[in-house]
């Protein structure tokens, strides 16, 4: 019964976005503000009949109801209750749901939010948020319902979510992604419908810029928490593996990255304007080619979703509905804008358009070496794989200029510098930074390759310039304190981003270096030494959990005579599915992260494990909550805030000063 | 030229600069890491229509099922042996190390490594995918119609 509402709630709710996408852009189109209007009640309604229909998902879910297909796959009666309410987005069709409710969440709050916005503009950003609910309302109904039943033979007990998703991070990680992924079509509403109104100016990129960064911001979060997820639930130790389904979520994240800088030049200066419009619609492209990606099953990949041939097909046809349809749009109109801001070659715009370019070329290859096998097979030239070392290598390439301009940019200013007003400062920066690399990179480590010294110099260059540029710029005023407060919220985001940025390096750079990792064969009360730590294995104990059981191998680890802790590296073997999982065993700090995992059972009762000792690690996820939170400051600035309402004064002035009834008034 | 023209002539050119470099770095970096898919009965009589056949030395991937029977272990050290096999003859692969908790005798598997015999791989990675389902597409393909030691799983659709 409640599975039929959820299901009837989502047709309701595809009618209300079939209406919101024709009613708005059509009132707009002919200048009827009357149908303009009716957008956002249509927004909201639709949200409400989406939610209704989750929310008879998690019902069905946490009641055992096994007559349906998606519940008896995902779900079992002994799953605990939170993982039941997860598990509706533990497998592809509630996944697709739990986007559909995202996209109608997100269309709701533009339609809440964007008050202050003249009604033309307005109806259209809804209007095309509209017509991209229509298209996932489809698929989901179409091709990928939830809601599919079993009816009249259902099985006694579910199939259970796979083991691998039942950890608190995978609770989390999904919906973070997905409102990465969902929120960049917010700016590209905003993209889509300042080409058909033909006003592409500050203001626009004012508007665009929250949305945007909170996008971002939510992709940040989603791609650090996925990579920390890797390396505790997957038993090996790895962060990243440049996997296909990772890259699709690279991918976003690297052109919405781009799009914030371009933003900020747009939105300052008035310059880039059809380049960001152009970012706008690329990045929701590429957050349509990752879903594409991820659901089709065209890759092979770690991610092991229920692919199906014809979900692929409707994917790659609306993904060439919403490319070809914004790109053709973006060809008539874009000609029609031209940037007003001049610039010298040496000045900050031009740093942002490295920035740009150079993040272009890092998706354009995370893009190339995702699709490449693909085509390789299509053309009948054989299956071939792109190993992990393309990609790091290419990386490490890119690196290089990308953090290097990365320190120098915020010293310049907008427009136009002086070379020679720069020189001193960048050569004390450099200075300090080598000095620093050099006596902290000896005095701990016997060895330094070039690769690794690189990558920390530059870590320790953008951090040292960023504090040389705060210090410099807060110097200017009477004291310091003074000068703290008189920078914006943008200041400080941009500061705390970049930091963040270099956390990430200087991680990435030693763990790949400095990482011991031994995989042994041990009996129980034997031991062995890495890294001044010492490893003992006291032996092997049964477990006994809710939904599974298993093995944990208890390993005591000491330094010079003192215990610093105790691990269980368990191995479980989960119930309903009879799968193996390996839970590794950390004990994490900022200095180095103490890694055990339990592999096989060997014969004559030894067992095999794995030792690690990574260094450094926690500051590639730390690095990550930091650029997040420097998206957090940029939501909070008064900008934004001050602008919108000192807009929204101005409308309700026209609103009095116009007829709103007459139902023809322009606006 | 007028400073405008100029500075989009000197946009231009820093432009195709880049990209060219990119692609050269590219083009270099893949060279040394594009990795071929063999299937067993490949790597031994080649593979397309000019059964072409890898070289000793050369680094691939190789996907295939593990005979059953076939895996011998080491009693000292974690140095694991087992044969792979497809529609034809088998394959030895050597790998040292911790076996993914999917790894079992009859289960598809892909392994990464290089060719140190004719029909010899020394694995540095073998993956058993997440998914008890799961074989090799490439293999699924080569076995199409031919009766194999899958482990049989009923989805729940096949148990109602």
């Amino acid at each position: 019964m409640i599975p039929e509402l959820g299901y009837i709630s989502l047709t309701i709710a595809l009618g209300l976005s079939i209406l919101l996408c024709i009613y708005p852009l059509w009132g707009a189109y002919t200048n009827n503000l009357r149908l303009m209007r009716a957008a956002p009640a249509l927004a909201i309604g639709q949200c409400v009949f989406v939610f209704l229909s989750y929310a008879a998902l998690v019902y069905a879910s946490l009641t055992d109801d096994f007559t349906l297909v998606y519940i008896a796959s995902n779900s079992s009666s002994s799953l605990p209750w939170y993982y039941k309410i997860t598990s509706t987005w533990g497998g592809h069709e509630g996944a697709m749901l739990l986007w559909v409710v995202m996209q109608a969440g997100w269309t709701a709050l533009v339609s809440i939010s964007s008050k202050s916005l003249p009604w033309p503009l307005r109806a259209r950003v809804l209007g095309v948020l509209g017509f991209l609910g229509v298209g996932f309302m489809l698929y989901t109904l179409l091709m990928s319902s939830p809601f599919e039943s079993l009816l009249p033979y259902y099985p006694i007990e579910g199939r259970d979510l796979n083991p691998l998703l039942q950890d608190p991070g995978m609770i989390i990680h999904p919906p973070l992604l997905y409102m990465g992924y969902v929120g960049l079509s917010v700016t590209f509403s905003f993209a889509i419908a300042a080409l058909l109104t033909g006003k592409l100016d500050n203001t626009w990129a004012k508007w665009s810029r929250p949305w945007t960064v909170s996008a971002w911001l939510f992709l940040t979060l989603g791609i650090a928490l996925g990579s920390w997820w890797a390396y505790s639930e997957l038993g090996w130790g790895g962060w990243w593996f440049w996997d296909p389904v990772e890259n699709a979520s690279l991918m976003p994240w690297l052109i919405a990255t781009a799009l914030i800088h371009s933003l900020a030049a747009t939105e300052k200066r008035g310059v880039f304007k059809s380049w960001t419009v152009l970012l706008a619609i690329a990045g929701f492209s590429f957050s349509l080619l990752g879903t594409f990606i991820v659901r089709s099953g065209v890759l092979v990949s770690v991610h092991a979703f229920a692919t199906d041939p014809g979900r692929g097909m409707f994917i790659l046809g609306f993904l060439g509905i919403v490319v070809g349809g914004s790109l053709a749009l973006y060809a008539l109109r874009a000609s029609a804008v031209s940037s007003v801001g001049r610039y010298r070659l040496f000045s900050r715009e031009v740093a942002l358009w490295f920035n740009n370019i150079l993040l272009c070329v890092a998706t354009l290859i995370v893009l190339l070496g995702t699709l490449l096998p693909l085509v390789h097979k299509e053309l009948g030239m054989g299956s071939i794989s792109i190993g992990e070392p393309f990609f790091n290598e290419m990386f490490s390439y890119l690196l290089v200029p990308f953090a290097f301009a990365l320190g120098v940019a915020p010293l310049l200013r907008w427009k136009q510098n002086k070379f020679n007003a720069l020189k001193n400062k960048l050569a004390i920066i450099a200075v300090i930074s080598l000095t620093i690399t050099v006596s902290w990179l000896y005095s701990s480590y016997d060895s330094v390759k070039t690769i690794t010294f690189l990558a920390v110099l530059l870590a320790v260059w953008i951090t040292v310039s960023t504090l040389f540029d705060i210090v410099e710029k807060a110097t200017k005023q009477a004291s310091i304190l003074i000068g703290f407060k008189q920078f914006t919220n943008s200041y400080w985001a941009m500061v705390t981003g970049h930091f963040g940025f270099a956390c990430v390096i200087m991680s990435v750079a030693l763990t790949s270096a400095y990482s011991v990792e031994r995989d042994v064969r041990m009996h129980p009360g034997e031991q062995i030494t890495l890294n001044e730590y010492e490893y003992h294995f006291d032996g092997i104990k049964e477990i006994v959990g809710a939904n599974y059981t298993g093995h944990a191998a208890v390993v005591s680890i000491h330094k010079e005579g003192e215990k610093v802790s105790e691990l269980h590296a368990e191995k479980r073997l989960y119930n309903v599915g009879m799968q193996f999982m390996t839970e590794a065993a950390i004990d994490a700090s900022l200095g180095r992260d103490l890694y055990v995992a339990l592999g096989e059972k060997l014969n004559d009762g030894a067992w095999a494990l794995r030792i690690y000792h990574k260094p450094y690690i926690r500051w590639m996820w730390l690095g990550g909550l930091i650029m997040a939170f420097a998206g957090l400051l940029i939501l909070f600035d008064k900008r934004y805030r001050g602008a919108s309402k000192a807009l929204q004064k101005q409308d309700e002035k026209n609103i009095v000063s116009q007829p709103i009834a007459s139902g023809e008034a322009s606006s | 030229m007028n400073p405008r023209r100029k500075k989009r002539m000197m946009a231009l050119l820093a432009v195709v600069f880049g990209l060219g470099t990119a692609v050269g770095l590219v083009l270099y970096a893949l060279e040394g890491n594009i990795n071929l898919f063999y299937t067993p009965t490949e790597l031994v009589e080649g593979k397309g229509p000019e059964k072409q056949k890898p070289f000793v030395g050369q680094k691939l991937r190789i996907g295939g099922m593990v005979v059953p029977g076939s895996v011998k272990r080491d009693q000292d050290s974690l140095l694991v042996e087992f044969k792979l096999r497809d529609t034809g003859p088998t394959v030895k692969v050597i790998y040292k190390g911790i076996l993914p908790d999917l790894f079992r005798e009859g289960q598809g598997i892909v392994a990464q490594g290089n060719l140190i015999a004719p029909n010899t791989i020394e694995a540095f990675e073998v993956l058993a995918k997440h998914d008890e389902k799961y074989m090799p597409p490439e293999v699924a393909e080569a076995m199409k119609g031919i009766k194999h030691e899958k482990p049989v799983y009923n989805n729940v659709k096949g148990d109602s």
